[in-house]
């Protein structure tokens, strides 16, 4: 990992995104999927990046992940040049993640494991975590024994416990229903809450973002660019409750605004793609 | 559900797959006594049972068992550590893999037990001729399915290992090879009832060691019932490996 001092948005910012652009090689030539995307994320702050599908929400995760490289401009953790993986961001995959061959105390251990933490402050320490996502009582249990929103919990026990200090959500509540992404989402806001947890939340889901964020980055379709970033001035603490409230619903409003024209213009586009390889 | 419910689901499928394997015994034997079908060539179960006493007694029919369930240890040794270290090399060498697969696959339907008399000449009439010829049968299955589970690790783990900063080996140990394990047990599974089939023929062939040569003299001797205990006991090596198979995968699969 090499660090290089970089000026601009850093200072203030614990995670600095600057002029980051990415281009991917497809059948049909380059493909630009996201372009000059510059924002920070200060210190303890929840940041939602949203967009319509196709905008370069997963692309950003993987490069801020150090998953992906190749890109111009810079990521940076306190003003540490991200290349590769970074230790101080944790990352949480939309995907079901944990690991199917070990338990939930197994899972949760793994990244202590890595650095030869003795075994009983590990389990203590996985345990603390474990209760912490509301699973006391599972430890001994397979994910195949859980349901899809207890095993995102044990993903998010597993990040959580290496202590990053940077939390990397993609969409990690997409494969649940509505009442358990709600339900999750106080988990989350507690945890946040707790930890002071610095969050950079890649999401599509409008009521998710503005339910857990400080702050909302609406992103354009592809090439994905940063439209706005929209200030969520909802009370803190928060808990799901809050979605009944008259201030949520401007709060989604105003995020819907600025997101329905990318949205209908990505739906257009794919159609249209849809209806050209139909023809070819 | 009780302990004691619990401890009865858990008896209940060995006892009614008994309780079947002693009903077909029973309609087969009856089916024979009715003349439907030949004794000349099925012995009567009762026959069978009753003939083990002898095939203990006289002809060493658990050393024989113990000399093939050796054989098939040695080659299930050999099997995991040649199979799967050959299947872990060629999953990291694409081009070597891509050369190499479709003549792996084609070996897994040779033939091989044909080529007994060139294996003679080499290992002469012995246990390493035996273990060499089912290691060799077993081995494309092994090596296949390591490739394949180890291919098939799904990409999202691989990221959670990179998200991690692992190394290669910790990423092949704690990851890529914990995910491969049920599919290299398939492999190592199917490559055992290749060896078994490959062991028990050759020794029947070349007139030496375990159950197979037992089952040749029996033949050879028309003692129908004593053929077909010997043959029993063959299907009890396949089972009681396939039961250590079944342990060691849940073993693996715990401490990895």
């Amino acid at each position: 990992m090499h660090s290089r001092p970089t000026a601009g948005l850093q200072g203030e910012h614990i995670l600095a995104v600057e002029g980051l652009t990415k281009r991917f090689l497809t059948r049909d030539g380059a493909l630009l999927a996201v372009e000059r995307v510059s924002f920070g994320v200060k210190p303890g702050e929840f940041l939602s990046v949203i967009g319509p599908s196709g905008c370069g929400k997963s692309t950003l995760f993987n490069v801020i992940g150090g998953l992906t490289g190749g890109y111009e401009g810079s990521v940076t953790v306190a003003g540490e040049t991200v290349n590769g993986p970074h230790p101080a961001i944790g990352m949480i995959f939309q995907e079901e993640s944990t690991f199917p061959w070990r338990t939930v105390l197994e899972n949760v251990c793994f990244p202590l494991e890595l650095v030869n933490m003795p075994k009983a402050q590990r389990h203590e320490k996985a345990r603390h975590f474990i209760s912490l996502v509301g699973l006391d009582g599972f430890e001994q249990r397979y994910p195949a024994e859980l349901s899809g929103g207890m095993r995102q919990r044990v993903a998010m026990a597993r990040t959580l416990v290496s202590e990053p200090r940077i939390l990397l959500m993609d969409e990690p509540f997409a494969a649940l229903d509505e009442q358990t992404r709600l339900l999750l989402g106080d988990k989350v806001l507690q945890i946040q809450q707790q930890l002071k947890q610095t969050t950079l939340l890649i999401t599509h889901n409008i009521t998710e973002a503005v339910q857990l964020s400080d702050r909302i980055l609406v992103m354009t379709y592809r090439p994905g660019r940063v439209k706005r970033i929209v200030d969520i001035k909802l009370p803190r603490p928060r808990t799901s409750e809050i979605v009944g409230s008259a201030e949520f619903g401007l709060a989604v409003a105003a995020v819907w605004n600025d997101l329905r024209e990318e949205a209908s213009r990505g739906m257009r586009e794919s159609e249209n793609a849809a209806r050209a390889e139909r023809k070819t | 559900m009780n302990t004691a419910s619990f401890a009865l689901a858990r008896a209940l499928p060995p006892i009614v797959g008994f309780a079947l394997f002693i009903a077909a015994a029973i309609a087969v034997e009856g089916l024979l006594r009715l003349g439907v079908i030949n004794r000349f060539i099925v012995p009567l179960p009762s026959e069978v049972a009753a003939s083990f006493g002898r095939l203990f007694a006289e002809e060493h029919l658990l050393a024989r068992f113990l000399t093939t369930c050796r054989e098939c240890l040695y080659a299930m040794a050999l099997l995991t550590i040649l199979g799967i270290g050959a299947g872990a090399v060629l999953h990291r060498m694409p081009l070597l893999r891509r050369a190499c697969e479709t003549p792996i696959a084609a070996l897994a339907s040779a033939p091989i037990v044909l080529m007994y008399p060139l294996f003679l000449v080499v290992f002469g009439r012995s246990a390493t001729t035996i273990v060499v010829m089912g290691l060799i049968a077993g081995l494309p299955p092994v090596i296949l399915k390591t490739i394949e589970g180890l291919s098939g690790t799904r990409r999202v783990l691989i990221n959670v290992g990179r998200s991690f900063n692992l190394t290669p080996r910790q990423m092949f140990v704690k990851v890529m090879f914990p995910a491969a394990v049920p599919t290299i047990f398939v492999g190592l599974r199917l490559g055992l009832i290749f060896a078994l089939i490959n062991i028990v023929g050759v020794e029947f062939l070349i007139n030496f060691g375990g159950l197979g040569q037992l089952i040749n003299d029996l033949a050879e001797r028309y003692d129908l019932a004593g053929m077909y205990a010997a043959i029993s006991f063959v299907v009890l090596v396949s089972v009681l490996f396939f039961v250590i198979t079944e342990r060691i995968e849940r073993w693996f699969s715990q401490a990895a």
